[in-house]
């Protein structure tokens, strides 16, 4: 019980921290559905904790430590997103002169995260530099002290500006920093594993030392060693990024002088939000519909049957291509309706998600009829239907737990697709809005940089090595939740 | 045989008129013409006058579905809906945005797009499954675990990365390749060679895993261990027994997918600058041209029941106890 009191009182802590603080929250469509979703997640995992057999494929899937790991970054990537879901307008300061007015608001939408990397947000250089650099990628004429002008690469405004002579005193900044770096890490590091093992020590009732060996034996319940060494290099990256980044670009800076690293970790959430909502949003359509078509048959059947046969014989992209048209007609007809360009960028990514959903609900929903064929000629569901059990309760009853693993593995395995299937559609020109910060933007801008001489690479290494981990991980994991819950897989 | 197919033929009507009405909703219901015209003219050139001008150059001046002021049945084939969705049944597609006839283009465009697609589905298809029997004869061993990690990396990059990629390093850095650009005839293949790699190796990791996978589920049955029992060595047992019954539920996932080879590839295409359908469906989707994504979706759903009714058909090929009926 007082764990849920801790949680009422962070709760109000928040609410009375936004409260004083001046500003507007700003709750976008897309940020209301995430807060859903956490809340159902959460909903889930407290109605799990009592029903042992419900934990049991969990504990399964985290015991391997591939997806141990996977599931370490993967929280990385969800923390990030969600401090980038909480979006607010700063208060402007009051202009001098007037009298009184109403309090004005910032028409820039900020999040959290923004707040967090203020200094990489706000500090534009002006254009293409490349990471860790202390002068601009291309030559511009300067007027020198003299009067005389000269083509030279000018100097950031930022990136290495604490340096005096950056030709003789970079290379040994860069490697001091990214020295004291290595052992803030490693000692952030080590604390943060050692309060962690103390306190599975006390759990387990035995010494610290004792717990240690556990645990470097491989000798524990869950993969230890690949859940710290994992947090061991985030925490090492983070640490770069904190002792580099404040410093310089480290991953260089765009055409317009945005730090590529800000607008990489920015895309993270709409990767999340793309690869999680169009699930949420589809999920009801494909169980409900699966389900019924499989459990009555008949004309429900045919008709449900028809319908996700029309959907997907179109191909995804058209009808995705279609639909976005639409939608971009509507915006283009009704500016009104938008207060910021962030309100209208994330409607369209709602929309997107939404269309996403419906071309991508039919492969469930096929799979969802077919398993409750089969289940509806169970013995258990007869003894039901003799006993006089009504349709509606033996569905949710009887057959929708018994489907739940074939839900879950396909929410799962779709989630990497749908972050891949997102930069293909931006390059298409039908994904996110173009002002919205995206990998599938950041590779389409990046496409033409590749042939200028010397090639600007830095954007699209960034936005591949952010992706590719996110993918990855979501791979990974989502091999071992099928693993788990799949029942034709054998438990081995 | 023959009454089977007549029958999933005409199965496919409701389905493409269900196809059309959706594509005609989202296209003239959802935004007028109006809105069309005010979207394609842009917001300067606004007059009630131009718009409509460009309705009545592209053939939408007329009632969506029912026109009071024609005579006889004119009432229901004089309006934009009879003009625009019906006239597709007979693959009549109207003419673009540019006034070319979207037919003759999808004609023309349909050879380059084959030639990059054929040989990417057919010499994907063999390295797939030979690397998914090489993982399933290695199976539960280092072989097979570094194979299937293998994969998911491969799985995990975005399509988009392995064609820059390639472009960069196979023509840029290399220069072996033109880095875009297409010609007729036997010229093609140096245009055609690296989208056709790029093309096959993209395909590996989700292809050769989902084959290891149908294996694997073959390899664990009763026929497989009688064929063991015999004494027959594991590499006939693979290529004789476990391929013939795994080309099922391969046929599954290979037949629906051949006919919409001719829908050509979007990204490969587009960024190789082949002018093939994907190209042709990029483009018309970036200029907004509805005739022509109007035209590959009605395509796109007639290829897609021609697979499915292939499917089936093939089954009866591979699989003898299947009867069509």
């Amino acid at each position: 019980m007082t764990r849920h009191w801790r949680l009422i009182a962070l709760l109000a802590a928040i609410g009375l921290g936004l409260w004083l603080v001046p500003v507007k929250v700003v709750l976008l469509w897309t940020d209301a559905l995430v807060f859903l979703l956490v809340g159902v997640l959460t909903a889930f995992v407290i109605y799990m904790r009592g029903k042992p057999h419900l934990r049991a494929p969990w504990r399964q899937v985290i015991r391997r430590p591939l997806a141990a790991a996977s599931l370490v970054v993967l929280s990385a990537y969800v923390v990030v997103g969600l401090l980038d879901s909480v979006h607010f307008r700063q208060q402007l300061e009051p202009q001098a002169g007037a009298e009184n007015q109403q309090a004005q608001y910032s028409v820039e939408v900020l999040s959290l995260l923004d707040l967090l990397v203020t200094p990489l947000r706000t500090r534009l250089e002006k254009s293409y530099s490349a990471p860790l650099a202390a002068h601009l990628y291309s030559k511009e004429s300067v007027t020198l002290a003299d009067g005389s002008t000269a083509r030279i690469y000018p100097r950031l405004q930022y990136g290495g500006a604490h340096l005096d002579d950056p030709a003789t005193q970079r290379g040994k900044d860069i490697a001091q920093r990214s020295l004291s770096a290595l052992l803030l890490g490693l000692l952030a590091w080590t604390a943060l594993v050692a309060a962690w093992v103390a306190w599975l020590a006390r759990r387990h009732g035995h010494g610290f030392g004792t717990e240690l060996q556990t645990i470097l034996r491989g000798e524990a319940e869950l993969p230890w060693r690949s859940i710290f060494g994992t947090l061991g290099v985030l925490i090492l990256f983070v640490a770069i990024a904190l002792k580099l980044g404040i410093a310089y670009h480290l991953l260089g800076t765009d055409k317009v002088g945005n730090d590529v690293l800000y607008l990489s970790l920015k895309s993270i959430r709409t990767g999340l939000v793309i690869g999680t909502l169009t699930t949420l949003i589809m999920l009801p359509f494909a169980v409900l519909l699966g389900i019924m078509a499989g459990y009555f048959r008949g004309w429900v059947d045919d008709v449900i049957q028809y319908v996700y046969t029309t959907l997907s014989s179109i191909p995804g992209v058209l009808l995705i291509a279609a639909a976005i048209l639409s939608v971009q007609v509507y915006i283009a007809n009704n500016p009104e309706l938008f207060e910021t360009v962030v309100e209208r960028a994330d409607l369209r990514l709602l929309f997107l998600c939404m269309i996403l959903g419906i071309t991508s609900w039919t492969g469930l929903c096929r799979l969802l009829r077919g398993e409750t064929l089969k289940l509806r000629e169970m013995d258990y569901i007869q003894a039901a239907t003799a006993f006089g059990v009504g349709n509606f309760k033996i569905i949710t009853r009887h057959i929708l737990p018994n489907v739940m693993h074939i839900v879950l593995i396909s929410v799962v395995l779709d989630f990497s697709a749908l972050v891949l299937a997102e930069a293909v559609l931006s390059y298409v020109g039908v994904g996110v809005d173009p002002s919205m910060v995206s990998w599938g933007n950041m590779i389409n801008s990046a496409r033409l940089e590749m042939a200028r001489e010397p090639v600007v690479w830095w954007s699209l290494v960034a936005a591949f090595c952010f992706m590719f981990l996110l993918v990855l991980a979501a791979n990974l994991f989502s091999d071992a939740v099928r693993d788990a819950f799949d029942p034709r897989v054998g438990r081995g | 045989m023959l009454a089977y197919i007549v029958r999933r033929s005409l199965y496919a009507i409701p389905i493409l008129i269900g196809v059309n009405l959706l594509t005609f909703w989202l296209f003239f219901v959802v935004n007028s013409p109006d809105d069309m015209a005010r979207m394609q003219l842009g917001m300067k050139h606004v007059t009630p006058e131009a718009i409509e001008r460009w309705k009545a150059d592209h053939g939408y001046d007329k009632p969506l579905l029912y026109n009071e002021k024609a005579e006889g049945t004119g009432k229901f084939t004089d309006t934009i809906f009879f003009d625009k969705s019906v006239r597709l049944f007979v693959f009549d597609f109207g003419t673009a945005d540019d006034g070319r006839d979207i037919g003759y283009d999808i004609r023309q465009r349909m050879w380059p797009s084959l030639a990059l697609a054929i040989p990417v589905f057919l010499i994907g298809l063999l390295v797939n499954i030979t690397f998914a029997l090489l993982m399933a004869f290695f199976r539960a061993t280092y072989v097979d675990y570094a194979g299937v990690v293998l994969c998911v990396i491969l799985m995990s990059i975005s399509a988009l990365f392995y064609i820059i990629g390639g472009q960069y390093l196979v023509s840029k850095l290399m220069h072996l390749v033109p880095i875009s650009g297409y010609d007729g005839g036997l010229s093609a293949f140096k245009f055609l060679i690296l989208p056709v790699v790029i093309g096959i190796i993209s395909g590996i990791g989700a292809g050769s895993r989902w084959y290891r996978t149908i294996f694997l589920e073959e390899v664990n049955k009763d026929y497989v261990r009688t064929a063991r029992a015999k004494g027959l060595p594991e590499r006939v047992v693979l290529f004789r027994h476990v391929l013939k019954n795994a080309m099922i539920p391969i046929l599954t996932g290979v037949v629906v997918t051949i006919p919409m080879l001719f829908m050509g590839s979007l990204i490969t295409e587009s960024f190789f600058g082949i002018p093939g359908l994907g190209s042709y469906t990029i483009d018309a989707i970036r200029a907004q041209d509805f005739g022509i994504v109007r035209a590959m979706v009605f395509l796109g759903s007639v290829l897609y029941i021609l697979g499915l009714l292939l499917t089936d058909l093939s089954y009866t090929l591979v699989d003898p106890r299947v009867r069509l009926s």
